[in-house]
């Protein structure tokens, strides 16, 4: 069986800086796959040339053998790519409802009863169903990233990106959000998550993705990469990373 | 003659009224006019000016660059008095409308354009992220945002606009300055010009207020 995502001979710069250097990966229908590596190590950057939020110079992108390009079938493709991003980038002059009402509306082409039926049905599966009329300027921060995961699932899509869910938030808020991810893992959906919540990682990940100056270093199934990673400058990493 | 007669005199100004409103209907019907071509082509350019294809967006930067550039009343001059010249015959409305509309379609073109690249980058690709295309972002996300922010300079325009119906009277429109001038001449007194821009201040003041209240809001949301 052909992978969900296809990745080859990425290479992405901005300027002088070469922020991605040649990515070979692949992800299968339903895996659960989670990023980490230092600040600057290309990241977010590879997850967002995935949507072609960036646009890169070599290789390409394919999500259910199509390929990413720009043009006409672009939002067709990322309409089956579902992003959440670090900072949430709700529509704050809309409702949490029309938030997530918006794509089935505009994209699917659903009714507006059926769409904002779906939207509440999402908002309650994230625990939000009483907060469904407020605008995101009156929510939490880890209930406005519980709407923007809503209005990514609201697509149906085949893959869901994870750009720092978590990074943004408040401490207290980070939980509410990782337990909104890890009922969604292993649902069928396939997750592609950059996060620093290494414990998430450990619990939920199927394979954990190493990234340093624009690379792959290391990638393992997470009993593997924590309990026995091979690289040296993984190890340098988790040892940095776990020892605060 | 003592201040009162020559400036406020009563007679004067009750016999000059219906004139005058007839000018103010016509004023306000010409700024109306104005003001919604203005509004709807100069959002048009600003989103040619911002996303058109290339030859599209330079020509949209020149006619705002152009219509900024030159002084209403010139322009005005060669709609009416120019233009007949290739054939093109245009009544003192037709004319002052077209030239008021092309001046506030730069305006207003600045004005969204100012306002749509104050949206944040996250909204844009929020929009894109589900899947919507150019004109559901545009509708949807982005102009809804945009409009809030431009509400306090569109409605300054808006009063330019009607300030500048003014100068319509030059090329014999018979609107509230024009009516205004001919009762002077028919009185041999000035109290309809001091009728006429009390007539102007009751139409644009409460505008300039609710310029103030709309930046006074917007600074309490930003804050």
């Amino acid at each position: 069986m052909t992978a969900l995502i296809q990745i080859a001979g990425l290479h992405k710069s901005y300027g002088a800086f070469h922020a991605l250097r040649g990515i070979d990966l692949e992800i299968a229908q339903g895996e659960v796959v989670v990023v980490v590596g230092p600040s600057g190590s290309g990241k977010s950057t590879l997850i967002r040339c995935i949507n072609l939020l960036e646009a890169y110079q070599q290789g390409e992108v394919r999500v259910a053998g199509e390929r990413v390009v720009r043009g006409k079938a672009l939002s067709k493709v990322r309409a089956e790519v579902g992003m959440v991003f670090q900072s949430f980038n709700l529509f704050p002059h809309l409702s949490a409802l029309s938030n997530v009402a918006l794509g089935p509306l505009r994209v699917r082409g659903m009714s507006r009863r059926d769409a904002e039926a779906r939207a509440r049905a999402l908002l309650d599966k994230v625990g939000l169903a009483e907060h469904a009329d407020k605008l995101p300027g009156q929510l939490s921060g880890g209930q406005q990233q519980r709407v923007a995961i809503a209005r990514a699932l609201a697509m149906e899509p085949k893959v869901l990106l994870f750009d720092e869910p978590t990074s943004a938030l408040d401490p207290e808020m980070v939980g509410e959000v990782l337990a909104v991810m890890q009922a969604l893992a292993h649902t069928g959906v396939t997750m592609v998550i950059v996060t620093h919540e290494m414990g998430f990682a450990r619990r939920v990940a199927d394979r954990v993705i190493f990234m340093e100056d624009g690379v792959v270093v290391e990638q393992a199934p997470p009993e593997a990469f924590f309990g026995a990673p091979r690289e040296a400058r993984t190890q340098a990493f988790l040892q940095a990373i776990l020892q605060h | 003659m003592d201040l009162i007669t020559t400036f406020f005199n009563w007679p004067v100004f009750r016999d000059a009224l219906p004139l005058l409103l007839e000018g103010l209907g016509i004023t306000v019907l010409l700024g109306a006019v104005s003001i919604v071509a203005g509004f709807v082509s100069g959002l048009l350019m600003a989103l040619l000016r911002l996303y058109g294809f290339m030859p599209l967006r330079v020509l949209a930067r020149v006619y705002i660059d152009v219509f900024r550039s030159i002084p209403l009343l010139v322009l005005l001059v060669l709609v009416y008095y120019a233009l007949p010249f290739v054939g093109v015959r245009l009544s003192s409305f037709a004319a002052a409308a077209t030239a008021l509309s092309m001046v506030s379609c730069a305006y207003t073109a600045e004005i969204f354009r100012a306002g749509i690249e104050a949206i944040p980058k996250g909204q844009f690709e929020a929009a894109g992220a589900i899947g919507l295309r150019f004109f559901d972002t545009m509708r949807d996300v982005v102009l809804p945002q945009a409009l809030r922010i431009v509400t306090p300079p569109l409605t300054s325009n808006c009063i330019n606009v009607l300030k500048d119906t003014a100068l319509a009277s030059v090329v014999a429109m018979p609107d509230l300055l024009k009516q205004a001038t001919q009762a002077q001449a028919l009185a041999a007194n000035p109290t309809p010009l001091i009728g006429a821009a009390l007539l102007y201040l009751v139409l644009l003041l409460p505008l300039v207020r609710l310029v103030g209240h709309f930046e006074g809001r917007h600074r309490a949301a930003t804050q």
